[in-house]
């Protein structure tokens, strides 16, 4: 099971890298700041509590997996150990595959962390959805911050476009529902503009529809839609892997 | 084994810490950017802002409000902040508190109306669970601005809008609540009392909040 040991690789780098101190100084953070700021407001102490910890969790986990995919990939390279990795008699796809399998185990790990975090003030069955929806979540950034580590010459380079790619996904539907309000005049520009702004839309992930507070906060998701959200998710992942792969075989190492 | 730093650069760390803190002292405590409240952003702008987490945002911008001073307030701007805030998070229930709890409970007449105004017509967006803030609103036209009219208007839209089994009777019933000969402090204590016994009412700053207000009633009469 050459994956299975690759993973195991990765995973026991992550430890000694430090990711599980990274993750309790997270939670701490966002304990103490929601502990904070419900003690200021006059209601919904609770749902305050929970929707800026929810959301402060789920920044922590998407930077950490971005950031210790990127490093540790980008490290592996320059110390020249992918070179000795690859004259391993094992394929390129096993070797990128058990990398990010190792990278997805972390992004569960987390998400299995931090949805425990929520259970004092969550219902459990609403807290499980939102914990698998971020593992997922993870998953899909840990194979875009993989595919950029691949592609991009530095650090800084990787993390920003990984980071990019994540917060445009997550800001696309403001921007799309701003675009979708003409002018009073609008002009061939404004036409274009919504164009673009929507055929950009097409090629990203729908990481709006998953992981979301609302799930915590007021009524767990219809299945219909928590399925529609899981599955977009898990399409967008096998793409950047596909897209990775197909950029780690082009690669003259 | 670490070596030890030089001493005048352990002196000059020392030296700029001490800077740093008298600089911090002199300055004072810190301060809003703004003593005004600034224009609303639109809903779309605040999503945009907060990359979809609506949830989150639209209660920590309801803390960034309360933040600022009630009796200088611009109530035009803060009506569109809390418009905004709803249409942020529709099932909030903060802005909605606020209006009617807070913003809406002041001396002065005119921003009073303004406030209640705003409640009823975001009552009208979602009767079945905004009922609350709009019956408050009723008393708060009757016993604070004495305009049984308005209170009355208030009451039946209740009465008339709410379709859910879980509203209570005497919230449909509001109009004949209204028009009884009763005082604000009777009032209150029928409608506290009704909230909390519908368990409408979870949330303990909510509670002791609403119990110290009708205590302030107790105490004024």
């Amino acid at each position: 099971m050459p994956v299975a040991t690759l993973a195991r690789s990765v995973l026991l780098e992550a430890r000694r890298g430090g990711l599980p101190w990274l993750a309790a100084a997270s939670l701490a953070v966002g304990l103490g700041a929601a502990a904070f700021l419900s003690q200021v407001a006059l209601t919904d102490g609770a749902a305050l509590q929970l929707a800026v910890l929810a959301a402060l969790l789920r920044a922590c986990a998407v930077f950490l997996i971005a950031a210790q995919v990127t490093a540790a990939t980008l490290r592996e390279i320059q110390d020249k150990g992918l070179e000795l990795m690859l004259s391993l008699p094992l394929s390129r796809t096993t070797h990128y595959l058990g990398r990010l399998a190792g990278f997805a185990a972390c992004g569960v790990a987390l998400a299995a962390l931090f949805s425990a975090a929520l259970l004092p003030w969550a219902a459990p069955l609403p807290a499980i959805l939102w914990g698998v929806s971020l593992a997922l979540e993870a998953a899909l950034v840990a194979a875009a911050a993989l595919f950029f580590a691949m592609t991009l010459p530095s650090l800084v380079s990787a993390i920003a476009a990984t980071l990019g790619l994540y917060l445009l996904a997550r800001a696309m539907p403001a921007i799309q529902a701003i675009a979708a309000t003409p002018l009073p005049e609008e002009n061939w520009a404004g036409r274009l503009a919504r164009g673009a702004v929507d055929a950009i839309a097409f090629l990203l992930p729908r990481v709006d529809a998953a992981t979301r507070t609302e799930w915590l906060v007021y009524d767990a998701p219809a299945a219909g839609a928590y399925a529609a959200a899981i599955a977009g998710l898990v399409l967008y992942g096998v793409l950047l892997v596909a897209a990775g792969l197909f950029d780690f075989h082009r690669r003259n190492v | 084994m670490t070596r030890a730093a030089p001493v005048w650069i352990s002196g000059f760390v020392v030296a700029m810490l001490a800077a740093q803190l008298a600089w911090h002292g002199a300055a004072g405590p810190a301060r809003l950017a703004a003593d005004t409240l600034p224009p609303a952003p639109s809903a779309s702008v605040l999503r945009l802002a907060s990359f979809g987490e609506a949830p989150a945002a639209s209660r920590l911008s309801m803390l960034y409000l309360q933040a600022f001073d009630l009796r200088t307030l611009d109530y035009a701007r803060l009506t569109a902040w809390l418009r905004a805030l709803l249409e942020l998070d529709p099932r909030g229930q903060y802005p909605l508190f606020t209006a009617a709890r807070v913003y809406a409970e002041v001396p002065d007449a005119a921003r009073s109306r303004l406030m209640l105004e705003f409640v009823h017509e975001q009552f009208l967006f979602d009767p079945n669970r905004r009922w609350p803030w709009l019956a408050h609103a009723a008393l708060l036209a009757k016993h604070r601005l004495h305009d049984l009219p308005l209170a009355r208007r208030y009451a039946a839209a209740i009465d008339r809008h709410t379709t859910a089994a879980d509203v209570p009777l005497w919230a449909r019933q509001m109009e004949i609540f209204i028009l009884e000969d009763m005082n604000e402090l009777q009032a209150a204590r029928i409608m506290l009392g009704g909230l909390l016994a519908s368990g409408k009412i979870t949330d303990p700053a909510e509670a002791a909040f609403l119990k110290q207000r009708l205590e302030a009633l107790e105490t004024r009469r």
